[in-house]
C-alpha cells in the first residue's frame, strides 16, 4: 500500500511568535527574531545573541500541576502540536488511536532542567535533585507528553540527530503514513537550548556568530542559536479530502543518509546525494523544484559546501530557483529547525511566495545562490527543504502542492 | 604584532600542539605547516582550547581565523599574553 500524504495542520512557536500565523507575519516583514539574550548569565560568554521565544508564557498553556514534569522543550512541542491539530480538525475514533503516530525531534532534550539540577548538586551542594529531573530531561518527553494528552497509542518515538532531528522525524512519520504503518501522524521537533553550559559549549566550537546570522552573505560570522517548536499533522490525502480537511500541501519525498566524511565538516557530495534521493523518492525532476529552504546556517563552511551541492544537483536550473535560509529569522533551533523550516515552506506553497533570508549584506563569490532576500510572490508547485547535521547525518524533504 | 616570540613561549606552543595532535615533539617545528601536521579545522579548535588553558588566555574567534601557520599562532599567543599582563585579569578578554 502506497498512499499520498497530506499536511493538514501546522503549528509553530518560535522567536517569531507563538503561532504559525505570527511566524509567517514575521517572515512577510523580514523581521528576524535574533536579539540580545535575556534571562541568562552572560558574563564571560562570547555568544551574546540568540533567537529566544521570549513571548512564550507556559502559564497561558498549562496549569501548575501540568508543568511539574515538563521541561521547556516539551512545553513548546505540546503547544505547537495543539495548534497543528486544531488547524487540521483531525478527530480520531478510539480504535484509530492505536494507529496514530507521534514522532518528535530534539537535539538536546530537557537541557534546561538538567542544567538547573546538576548546578544545584555541583555548586549549591544540594543533597538531591528534583525527582522529575529524569522525566523532564529525557529527549522523548515531548512525544510522551503528547501521547498522554491525546490518548494516541500508535508508534511514538523521538529522533535525535542534532540539526537534522526534525527533518528525520517528519520524514519517518511520512513513511509510516505513506506505507500504511500508521493511519495519521504528528511530527516535528522542539528545542530549548539556552543554558549557560550550552552557550559555552557552542562558543568552544567556534561556529557561533558574535552578532547575527547572515546565510550565504559576505561577512557572515556563523550560526545563531534559536528555540522553539514546529509540528505537522500528516494524514492520507484521501482521508483529508474525504473529510474536507484543509490540505496545505503533500509531502512527496524524503531521503536520509550519512556523509561518512567528518564529525563536524559538511560534505557537498553527501548533501547533493541526499537532495537527489529525495527528488527520486518524490518522483520529480530537479527542474520542478521552485523553492529550496537551505540548511543555511551562516557558518563559513556550511554555506560554501551547500552552495556547491545545490549547483551540482540543480545545474544551470538553480538560477531559476529561490533559495531561502530562514535560520536568519528563527535562529538555528537545532532539533526544531527542520520543522520551523517546513512551516515556512508550507506557507510559502500556500501563498505562492517565498520567505526571505534576513541580514544579507552582499553576495559572497564563494557561495553564490539565488537567494530570496525579501519576501516576494513566487509561483511554484514544489519545494525542497535541507537539513545537514553535525555528525554528517542528512535529511531532505520534498513538499508538493496537490495536483 | 611582534615577531620576536620568546623561545620559552614558542617551546610551550610547540609542546601544546604536539600533545594535542598526539605527535612526537621533534616532529613539530616553527616551520611545520598545519597540512604537514595533519591539522584540520576540528583539530584547530582543540589546539586553541589547549593553548587557552596552557597560557590562561582567551583567543577571539576573529584572531583565530587569521592564523595560517605556526609562527603566526605563536605570535598571536604571545601578543595575548602581553595584553593580559597589561590589564587586570578579570577584564582580560
Amino acid at each position: 500500500m502506497i498512499r499520498r500524504v497530506a499536511v493538514t495542520g501546522i503549528g509553530a512557536v518560535s522567536a517569531l511568535g507563538g503561532t504559525a500565523a505570527e511566524f509567517w507575519e514575521a517572515c512577510r516583514q523580514g523581521r528576524s527574531g535574533i536579539g540580545p539574550l535575556e534571562g541568562l548569565p552572560l558574563e564571560g560568554v562570547r555568544i551574546q545573541t540568540g533567537a529566544q521565544a521570549l513571548g512564550f508564557d507556559p502559564s497561558k498553556h498549562f496549569d501548575d500541576k501540568q508543568l511539574v514534569p515538563l521541561d521547556r522543550f516539551a512545553q513548546l512541542a505540546i503547544v505547537a502540536a495543539r495548534e497543528a491539530l486544531a488547524q487540521s480538525g483531525l478527530a480520531l475514533r478510539a480504535e484509530e488511536k492505536t494507529r496514530a503516530a507521534i514522532v518528535t525531534g530534539s537535539c538536546y532534550g530537557g537541557k534546561t532542567s538538567e542544567d538547573q539540577g546538576f548546578r544545584s548538586l555541583y555548586f549549591d551542594r544540594s543533597p538531591r535533585v528534583h525527582p522529575m529531573t529524569i522525566p523532564r530531561l529525557m529527549a522523548n518527553a515531548g512525544a510522551s507528553a503528547l501521547t498522554l494528552e491525546l490518548g494516541w497509542q500508535g508508534p511514538a518515538w523521538t529522533v535525535s540527530t542534532a540539526c537534522s532531528s526534525a527533518n528525520h522525524a517528519i520524514g519517518q512519520a511520512f513513511w509510516l503514513v505513506r506505507h500504511g504503518l500508521a493511519e495519521v501522524a504528528l511530527a516535528g521537533g522542539s528545542e530549548a537550548p539556552f543554558t549557560y553550559g550550552s552557550l559555552k559549549a557552542w562558543e568552544a566550537l567556534r561556529v557561533a556568530s558574535p552578532d547575527t546570522c547572515r546565510p550565504f552573505s559576505k561577512g557572515r560570522g556563523g550560526m545563531v542559536l534559536g528555540e522553539g517548536a514546529g509540528m505537522l499533522v500528516l494524514e492520507p490525502l484521501e482521508r483529508a479530502q474525504a473529510r474536507g480537511a484543509p490540505v496545505l500541501a503533500e509531502i512527496a519525498g524524503f531521503a536520509m543518509g550519512a556523509d561518512a566524511h567528518h564529525i563536524t565538516q559538511p560534505s557537498a557530495a553527501g548533501a547533493a546525494r541526499m537532495m537527489r534521493e529525495a527528488l527520486a523518492g518524490a518522483g520529480c525532476e530537479a527542474g520542478e523544484i521552485g523553492v529550496v529552504n537551505a540548511h543555511g546556517t551562516g557558518t563559513a563552511i556550511n554555506d560554501v559546501v551547500e552552495a556547491a551541492a545545490l549547483r551540482e544537483v540543480f545545474g544551470a536550473g538553480l538560477d531559476g530557483i529561490r533559495v531561502s535560509a530562514t535560520k536568519s529569522l528563527h535562529g538555528h533551533a537545532l532539533g526544531a529547525s527542520g520543522a520551523l523550516e517546513a512551516v515556512s515552506v508550507l506557507l510559502g506553497l500556500r501563498d505562492q511566495s517565498v520567505a526571505p533570508t534576513a541580514n544579507f549584506v552582499e553576495a559572497d563569490p564563494e557561495c553564490p545562490v539565488p537567494l530570496a532576500t525579501a519576501f516576494e510572490p513566487f509561483a511554484h508547485r514544489k519545494a525542497l527543504s535541507n537539513s545537514f547535521a553535525f555528525g554528517g547525518l542528512n535529511a531532505v524533504l520534498v513538499f508538493s502542492l496537490s495536483e | 604584532m611582534s615577531a620576536s616570540v620568546p623561545p620559552e613561549i614558542l617551546t610551550r606552543v610547540l609542546r601544546t600542539l604536539a600533545e594535542t595532535q598526539k605527535l612526537p615533539l621533534e616532529q613539530v617545528t616553527p616551520e611545520s605547516t598545519f597540512e604537514q601536521l595533519g591539522i584540520d579545522s576540528l583539530d584547530g579548535i582543540n589546539i586553541l582550547f589547549a593553548l587557552e588553558n596552557e597560557f590562561e588566555i582567551n583567543i577571539p574567534d576573529e584572531s583565530a581565523r587569521q592564523v595560517r601557520d605556526i609562527a603566526q599562532l605563536a605570535e598571536g599567543v604571545y601578543s595575548l599574553i602581553q595584553s593580559k599582563a597589561q590589564v587586570p585579569p578579570e577584564t582580560a578578554a
